[in-house]
């Protein structure tokens, strides 16, 4: 128990819950210590589900990222009402996030390289996708095009967000239409599937990067078990649907363990480089030494590297390989 | 608030259960009898050539594609297709496509690129099959790069809403220039069993999340998502298929007539801006929004303004599985 005392007062803000008990081992966690892992459990491996900033200050170069379109709010088409008005739903979701909806995107630099990065927050109504979500992942393609950056999206999702109706199913279309610019703009897009990917997010964008990428056991899936069940009865065997079972699926190209996603990205976009617009080799390269600043390398990205194929394995090798941890 | 919504949409002020209107709409949609896409072909196309296959891995019978010939055009048609009786829906797997399905339509809309054909599709499905078979061979990949190949198709797209449009099994097909629907079909992001099944934890809420979501056509039109109803004669399409046939035809004709007379690149580039353009968002005020380079956290912080303890970090909320206080 804190004891009270006047000259102490941080006691105070102690949070109630300083352990966690992992839901994989049953070990009990000290929290400290489970954030210092990146929320992994250090004793099974058990990824827990971060919140969208957590998963950007863990990949990001230590604050490099702005964040974009944050005001970017919800609205009540339909008039929703289940249990509990759609309105209320959002208020309490908004209150306990501290989001407007359930993705956060932006620009910010891995590795010295900038990206353009959507990250979704499955504490914010499953991070289900609405119109806002839709959108936000819309904008992050078409920044990745205009700037010619590569596209990163991390998905935590249950789906399309039931309570817009036509409209969420209408999200998949508009970031698939988006996705298909980034491919045609030769823009570099990598996938990341979290705990869990599921619905409507895993059956548009999520599923189709140039490199999808997962996290151990993390449940990916299309049909929820409460669709399946209702609709048609059949056993289901441990492990389906997991990270492991796409791989061996084929549809995941690496399952990646959250302290090395950081060093996978930086390695994968050291060959994942947009090629100038006009796809003209002769544009004039920019001075490979110079300081990388987020402008520089914006430039770098325009113009410079690709070009001379002689010093692509070298300016790979200083920029994409940094040592793994 | 069902009252209000209902007023809104039906207007016609019985005391009747309004619910019991909405539910008696989806179970028109969902009539065995409704033509579906073969049905249809059969009564308005003078000639009609099934292709089969994905080239991958099988053929779908619960999805047919083909090439059509209606009023003397060459168009490809695709839709998905029911079986009228017991032995029928069992060949066709009640009509829930697995992956070939879609890969199979993606293969034939390709080909209508290249010919310079337009493209017709008959929506008309529950769900895509949501068992295992389906999942391991990648439904969910197959409907997303079908939606991304229809949103870029270099030719005229119209789609037709004949009954259910159920979730993304339905978009995987329902991506066009022009969307029409039949006046007794729904359409919706997920089926009300299992909107009701999540929603409301218990599927005995379907009819009031068929309302909620409002599925039926012309909710649709008034919401945007689909251009315009067809009507349908008599007591349903099921009683004339061959006037409903007819209707159809009619207006996708005269669609098609339109669209044709865009170039390629202004119907691609009007399409994209259609979709791009779908769900409706504020951008909230906020007073004195700090400057561009306040990091993330600062700018989420700024938005939390209930006065709690400032959240540590990553220990902000409780997962959904198993965190316990000691």
């Amino acid at each position: 128990m804190p004891v009270r005392l006047p000259f102490r007062p941080r006691r105070d803000a102690y949070p109630p819950d300083l352990w966690t008990k992992c839901p994989g081992c049953a070990e009990m966690l000290f929290n400290k210590q489970l954030d210092k892992s990146l929320r992994v459990c250090p004793h099974c491996g058990h990824h827990f589900r971060i919140p969208a900033k957590t998963r950007i200050e863990q990949l990001v170069d230590s604050g490099s990222f702005i964040e974009r379109d944050s005001d970017l709010s919800p609205v009540d088409a339909l008039g929703f009402v289940d249990l509990k008005a759609y309105p209320d739903r959002l208020m309490a979701a908004q209150l306990s996030t501290g989001l407007r909806d359930a993705a956060v995107w932006g620009i910010g630099n891995i590795g010295g390289r900038p990206v353009s990065m959507c990250v979704m927050d499955f504490g914010f109504i499953g991070g289900s996708m609405g119109s806002v979500v839709g959108e936000k992942v819309a904008r992050a393609g078409e920044a990745a095009i205009a700037d010619r950056i590569p596209l990163i999206i991390i998905s935590s999702s249950g789906g399309a967000r039931m309570q817009e109706g036509t409209y969420s199913l209408m999200q998949l279309v508009k970031t698939m239409g988006v996705v298909e610019r980034v491919k045609a703009a030769r823009v570099p897009f990598i996938s990341v599937m979290t705990d869990p990917t599921t619905g409507g997010v895993f059956a548009s964008f999520a599923v189709v990067g140039d490199v999808n990428l997962a996290e151990p056991n993390a449940l990916i899936r299309f049909a929820g078990d409460r669709v399946s069940s209702g609709t048609i009865s059949e056993e289901l065997p441990a492990g389906y649907a997991r990270a492991e079972f796409w791989f061996s699926h084929g549809f995941v190209d690496r399952i990646v363990a959250r302290a090395h996603l950081r060093d996978e990205i930086i390695a994968l976009l050291g060959f994942l480089i947009a090629p100038p617009l006009n796809g003209s080799a002769e544009t004039p390269q920019a001075p490979v030494s110079r300081p990388r600043s987020f402008l520089s390398a914006l430039t770098g990205a325009l113009t410079g590297e690709n070009v001379a194929e002689s010093h692509n394995g070298e300016t790979g090798a200083s920029r994409g390989e940094a040592p793994r941890g | 608030m069902v009252d209000r919504l209902l007023g809104r949409s039906h207007g016609d002020g019985q005391p009747e259960n309004p619910n019991a209107a909405v539910w008696a709409h989806v179970q028109q949609a969902r009539n065995l009898k409704r033509p579906h896409t073969l049905e249809l072909l059969k009564a308005m196309a003078d000639e009609f050539v099934e292709l089969h296959g994905d080239r991958l891995f099988g053929d779908d019978s619960a999805i047919v594609a083909g090439l059509a010939r209606i009023s003397g055009r060459r168009i490809v048609v695709i839709g998905f297709q029911k079986g009228q009786d017991t032995e029928e829906n069992i060949r066709r797997n009640f009509g829930l496509p697995h992956p070939e399905g879609y890969r199979k339509a993606m293969r034939v809309m390709e080909l209508a690129e290249r010919y310079g054909m337009p493209i017709l599709t008959f929506v008309d499905v529950q769900g895509a099959f949501p068992g295992a078979a389906a999942e391991e061979r990648g439904i969910a990949e197959a409907i997303a790069r079908s939606v991304g190949l229809m949103t870029r198709l270099r030719t005229p797209i119209v789609v037709v809403i004949t009954g259910e449009g159920g979730s993304g099994g339905a978009l995987g097909l329902a991506v066009g220039d022009v969307v029409l629907a039949l006046e007794n079909s729904i359409y919706s992001v997920i089926s009300p069993e299992g909107c009701a099944s999540i929603l409301w934890r218990s599927s005995d809420q379907s009819q009031a999340a068929a309302v909620a979501m409002k599925v039926t056509a012309g909710e649709q039109v008034e919401l945007g998502v689909v251009d315009a109803v067809i009507p349908e004669p008599g007591e349903g399409a099921h009683t004339d298929p061959a006037e409903t046939a007819r209707l159809v035809r009619d207006v996708v004709l005269e669609r098609l007539d339109v669209l044709g007379r865009l170039s390629l690149d202004d119907l691609v580039e009007a399409r994209f801006k259609r979709y791009r353009a779908y769900g409706p968002y504020t951008v909230a005020e906020r007073p004195a929004a700090p400057p561009e380079r306040v990091g993330i956290t600062d700018r989420l912080r700024g938005l939390l303004t209930k006065p709690t303890m400032p959240p540590f970090p990553g220990t902000r909320r409780t997962g959904p599985s198993g965190r316990e206080e000691v």
